[in-house]
């Protein structure tokens, strides 16, 4: 199952306040 | 990034996931306070802090600690009765991790909080005297002991 990451921290809030689901932020310096 | 399937399940299961680069995103890594990498934050639906991750970690203790971070955001939205079963699982799932004597810890306490009742704090204070002797959370819990 590959994770569906987001990199927009505003969008990702906002649907977490209309979901009621909590976010995971992944802070990286690893080549992407 | 996450090799092994049974993080990567855990996590689209569990959150809404956010990977920001700290050259993409420098922004963000002062705005959330992250001083290094790697960081991960759990977050309540409320954009609030209630787990931080820093460092690396091997896979089982890392999983340990996201189950740690989803049972803290049921604790911390006063869901005790999911916040003990998820503290719980970890004590069960991943008992050689070092997030295990914190899960079992937070257990007694959710179990405490959902009930009212001072016996999860005194079984909790018990199971330490089995488990987990020497951790901090054994020390913790030891003002419990009846």
């Amino acid at each position: 199952m590959a994770i569906q990451w987001t990199d927009d921290v505003d969008k990702a809030l906002a649907q977490a306040k209309e979901s009621g689901r909590p976010l995971l932020l992944d802070f990286t310096a690893a080549p992407m | 990034m996450y090799p092994e399937a049974r993080v990567t399940k855990f996590i689209s299961e569990n959150f809404i996931p956010v990977r920001l680069h700290v050259k993409q995103h420098p922004e963000a890594m002062a705005r959330f306070k992250a001083e290094w990498t790697p960081t991960v934050l759990i977050l309540n639906s409320n954009g609030e802090e209630r787990h931080r991750i820093e460092g690396f970690l091997p896979a089982d203790d890392f999983l340990a600690q996201l189950h740690l971070g989803g049972a803290q955001v049921s604790f911390g939205d006063q869901k005790f009765d999911d916040a003990e079963r998820r503290f719980r699982d970890v004590v069960e799932e991943l008992p050689d991790t070092d997030a295990a004597a914190e899960a079992l810890y937070w257990a007694g306490v959710s179990q405490y909080k959902a009930t009212g009742k001072p016996e999860p704090l005194q079984a909790t204070a018990k199971a330490f005297t089995e488990r987990y002797k020497e951790s901090q959370w054994a020390k913790k819990a030891s003002v419990w002991a009846a």
